[in-house]
């Protein structure tokens, strides 16, 4: 890996989600809320559709980071906040999460802030997401 | 951070009063490796540190690592208290997440045995929302600090409309 400095660019994903994977999520962590599986209870209640769990937005944009590091442990914060839902249609497709990130400070002890963003449809879904983890 | 006023001057439909408040500890949360596994399995994750006990020891851990977010599911027994206490008044049907931090003094490892101690940290009212900040402190039973977690949550629309 080169030299970490400021504007180094955290290797961008695309993450998928359907809504096996809202199930799994929900069986998983034991957020069973309706909006994140149940389309008639999302939508009485104003949503277009079912939407992912913040959590699991947060969880897959954090990806992009251990990927980068390689040791997760190396994550010293992660703050989120969630701007905009991600709806997620009955169908094999599902959405789409884009995730880069970049960095924007280099701290002390070998340590780097990484500004996130993470999009749905080139809207951005996080607002805020910043991690700071331990590159040397 | 916020006081315990609204912002925007909006009246606040929550109880400012519990503003600090600490509520007793949860009973232990055993980190089970399976669990952990599972869990990196639903985000999709193949990370080797969260699946092999191997490739964790290599990289210095006692047993499998729990992905960053796991920290969440930890500690929502403990943050739960907070948001469901009757004396806040917050109506639970209306709340969605609005912001989420942590702050690892280490990764949560299969085996750990964590407790989690819920604070309210602000209560306050922003064009028609109530907002309540809460801190969990997960730590070992023996005290040990290991992650610190802060959720903010948004009950849409139940604040008084400011006249």
């Amino acid at each position: 890996m080169s030299p970490i400095t400021v504007g180094t660019l955290v290797p961008s994903q695309t993450f998928r989600v359907t809504r096996l994977d809202l199930v799994r999520y929900a069986g998983a962590s034991g957020d069973f809320n309706l909006i994140h599986w149940n389309e008639r209870f999302a939508t009485s209640v104003g949503l277009p559709d079912v939407i992912a769990h913040g959590m699991f937005t947060m969880a897959e944009a954090a990806r992009v980071v251990t990927d980068w590091i390689g040791d997760p442990g190396a994550l010293e914060e992660y703050a989120v906040r969630f701007t905009r839902p991600v709806p997620v249609a009955d169908d094999d497709r599902g959405s789409e999460i884009e995730v880069s990130g970049e960095v924007t400070e280099v701290l002390d002890n070998g340590r780097v802030k990484v500004m996130l963003t993470a999009t749905y449809e080139g809207q951005k879904v996080l607002g805020n997401a910043v991690a700071i983890v331990r590159v040397a | 951070m916020q006081d315990a006023h609204g912002a925007q001057g909006d009246p606040l439909t929550l109880n400012a009063a519990l503003v600090g408040r600490t509520y007793p500890s949860t009973p232990a949360y055993v980190v089970g490796r399976e669990k952990v596994r599972e869990f990196a399995t639903a985000i999709g994750d193949l990370n080797p540190a969260y699946h092999s006990v191997e490739a964790a020891r290599a990289l210095g851990y006692s047993d499998v690592v729990a992905p960053p977010t796991f920290a969440f599911v930890v500690a929502y027994a403990g943050s739960s208290q907070a948001a469901m206490d009757p004396e806040l008044g917050l109506d639970y049907s209306r709340v969605v997440h609005g912001e989420q931090r942590f702050s690892y003094a280490r990764p949560i490892v299969a085996g750990d045995s964590l407790i989690a101690t819920a604070t309210i940290e602000a209560i306050r009212s922003v064009a028609g929302n109530d907002i309540v900040t809460t801190r969990v402190e997960l730590a070992t039973e023996a005290g040990e600090p290991v992650v610190t977690t802060t959720t903010v949550i948004v009950s849409r629309g139940t604040a008084e409309d400011p006249s």
